[in-house]
């Protein structure tokens, strides 16, 4: 594989992804950066993960005492929101087991009922899941009835997530405000590739204790957060993202045959490309072992040397801290190149350049203040 | 060396430069500002505080005033509040840009330092003991915390009562204190020790203007007090000064409904309210003047405490 070649700002002045690759270097750091680091771990949503980090390798006592309670106030706040999801997965459950489908929790929510290392430190802006399209109408009418209603998206909004997306605009609780996602497949129906959800359900896994509720195999679940990561226009969580897929590699990697298995379920699911950048930027961003065996079984999908050299450009300034001191000159053309390229993937053209148009264009007050399509 | 040491073109350099760096009670801040009413406003109420070379010092909170666009400059003038980058309020009347400061500083403390359990009240303290003082607005919570303060009491809070959760004990933040509409004009009359900044109109509040607080006060900021009193100040036109006792399941209720984060914080905000709650005595205070308020203060800080 050709390395990523990078001088610019975006990798000198991370100092979130420096210290995740190597904790020990905190021993060398001024007070200037730690100021710069918890900065940017705080807009990455990350200050709770590398608290838990250092804990992990015995350096809390590392960090100067008056820098200590913002990773402390944010552990605080992550072990908060953990026991909120579980007790929000358990409410979704009892609001659906009249159903009786299967319901899988997809990312965060699935990483802290699977008791998985990625969960650790993380903080939740909602909660994910995935249900039959069969079933949509009998869902959401459940999920109505328990108390969770439609966010006040524009009309425009709401045809838009209904005729063309792949989930159904996001339900809010009345009393909780906790919010929901609920998806019937993982990308919309407009876009390049069709990962079938009845494949990804087939081998969903029970989580023990809530019958009826279910997460992804591993490796679908690896998949689901890459294809996430990189179908995603705006990556406001862009560097949290990674580091959940780093942690599940790490964590997955452990199986016999793993990296063989993984490379073959994306192709079957058409992600190929997808995992190809995951591995590609987790590796440049996070150091995370990955075996060229990889990447040669992953050869067919890879772009070619051209498009990739522009998607390296792209991606190590988008998925860097969305701080300021990490942004150079090419930076929001970066950020525009990358919502463009997510939503060519989702969508054909004869509806993707009306709907940049309305989004440019037509933002209604409405439009702005709601939580927008994803 | 004291904000006040700094020259005010010294200052106006920093503030449109690399930002002012103050220490205000258990934060320190960096602040950057081309407004010069911000550069007054800091001026005039934080002269006081510590400051330092903001190229070289660590900063809990990093806030920008700025206006908004060129545009606007001219159009309508405003001002935006800017959390080290991100923009949690939308834009102001630049008239109330010194304002905005205090409320987005309010905003990021309560947003932000769970190791406190933070209740929306004034607080103040004597005798090593800490009054807090939860109301709604329109109650008079400000104008008592004020009278208290000109008048021998130390400032602890008008906003943030700010609870150790691992001591229980209550960190002073003695910032300037918010006052409103009449009782801006109530305090210039109670004492003309009182220095007011000047008034920003047509807020979402009315008028709002900022009082410095008390050289001692501030000098002291770093001193935690114990909770002593619950006190739930009503101002009323005419009344008899008045303080009756008050039911500690109640007056926890009304605390975990108007703390920041006590949800935040999950069973340990129970436990750090039941442990606030039994160390203190609760009561309710109604008024009509002040010089009679802070008398009857002045006598519940001379009584012995019955708890403990």
């Amino acid at each position: 594989m050709t390395s990523i070649k990078s001088a610019h700002t975006a990798r000198s002045q991370d100092r979130v992804s420096a210290i995740l690759r190597d904790p020990e270097s905190l021993r060398r750091y001024s007070m200037a950066d730690w100021d710069l680091l918890i900065r940017q771990a705080r807009s990455s949503g990350l200050l709770a993960r590398i608290r838990h980090m250092l804990a992990q390798n015995h350096l809390l006592e590392r960090i100067p005492d008056v820098a200590r309670w913002h990773f402390d106030a944010a552990a605080t706040l992550a072990d908060k929101q953990q026991l909120a999801v579980r007790w929000e997965v358990t409410q979704i459950q009892q609001a659906l087991a009249g159903l009786a489908i299967p319901v899988v929790v997809l990312k965060g929510g699935a990483y802290v009922m699977a008791a998985l290392p990625a969960a650790a430190g993380r903080l939740f802006n909602d909660i994910d899941i995935l249900v039959p399209r069969e079933q949509l109408n009998q869902v959401e009418a459940a999920l109505m009835l328990a108390g969770w209603h439609p966010t006040g998206l524009s009309a425009y909004d709401q045809r838009y997530y209904r005729r063309w997306m792949h989930e159904i605009p996001p339900m809010q609780h009345m009393q909780r405000a906790t919010v929901i996602d609920v998806h019937h497949a993982i990308l919309p129906d407009t876009a390049r590739y069709h990962p079938d959800s009845g494949k990804l359900r087939s081998r969903a896994v029970a989580v023990a204790g809530l019958p009826g509720i279910h997460v992804l195999a591993a490796e679908d679940r690896i998949l689901h957060s890459a294809t996430h990561l990189f179908h995603d226009g705006e990556l406001p969580h862009g560097l949290r993202d990674l580091t959940d897929l780093d942690l599940l590699l790490r964590d997955a990697a452990a199986a016999p045959d793993f990296w063989t298995h993984l490379c073959a379920r994306a192709d079957e699911l058409q992600l190929g490309r997808s995992l190809f950048y995951a591995l590609r930027y987790v590796q440049y961003f996070l150091d995370t072992p990955v075996p060229d065996s990889a990447f040669a079984a992953l050869h067919a999908a890879a772009p070619d040397r051209l498009t990739l050299a522009l998607m390296d450009r792209i991606f190590t300034r988008v998925l860097a801290p969305s701080h300021a001191s990490c942004a150079d000159a090419y930076t929001p053309a970066a950020r525009l190149a990358a919502y463009v390229r997510a939503h060519w993937l989702r969508m054909p053209a004869h509806l993707l350049i009306p709907h940049l148009f309305h989004k440019a264009f037509i933002r209604t007050e409405q439009d702005s203040e709601a939580p927008k399509p994803a | 060396m004291k904000l006040l040491q700094l020259s005010p073109s010294e200052l106006q350099q920093r503030l449109s430069g690399p930002g002012v760096w103050l220490r205000t009670g258990p934060f320190s801040l960096r602040v950057q500002s081309r407004i010069p009413s911000v550069a007054k406003g800091l001026v005039d109420l934080y002269g006081q505080f510590e400051t330092r070379d903001s190229r070289h010092a660590f900063a809990d909170f990093h806030v920008e005033l700025n206006a908004p666009s060129m545009l606007r400059r001219w159009l309508r003038p405003q001002v935006d509040f800017s959390f080290d980058g991100s923009l949690p309020f939308k834009p102001l009347p630049l008239d109330q840009a010194y304002p905005m400061l205090e409320w987005g500083l309010n905003w990021c403390v309560s947003m932000h330092a769970h190791q406190y359990l933070i209740i929306h009240a004034a607080v103040v303290e004597k005798n090593g003991l800490a009054a807090i003082l939860p109301a709604p607005p329109g109650s008079g919570k400000s104008t008592l915390t004020a009278g208290l303060v000109l008048s021998g009491w130390r400032l602890l809070s008008d906003e943030l009562t700010l609870i150790d959760r691992v001591s229980g004990l209550i960190h002073p933040l003695p910032r300037p204190v918010s006052l409103k509409n009449q009782s801006i004009d109530v305090i210039r009359g109670f004492s003309p020790e009182a220095f007011i900044n000047r008034a920003s109109h047509d807020t979402a509040k009315g008028t709002v203007a900022h009082m410095r607080p008390p050289r001692e006060s501030v000098r002291r900021q770093h001193e935690p007090a114990r909770p002593g009193w619950v006190i739930f100040p009503k101002w009323s036109a005419g009344s008899e000064t008045a303080l009756s006792p008050r039911s500690k399941a109640q007056t926890f209720m009304f605390l975990a409904q108007n703390a920041f984060n006590y949800s935040h914080l999950g069973t340990d905000g129970f436990r750090v309210g039941t442990a606030l709650i039994d160390h203190v005595d609760c009561y309710d205070f109604q008024y009509s003047q002040l010089p009679e308020a802070v008398a009857a203060f002045d006598r519940l800080a001379a009584t012995p405490h019955d708890v403990d």
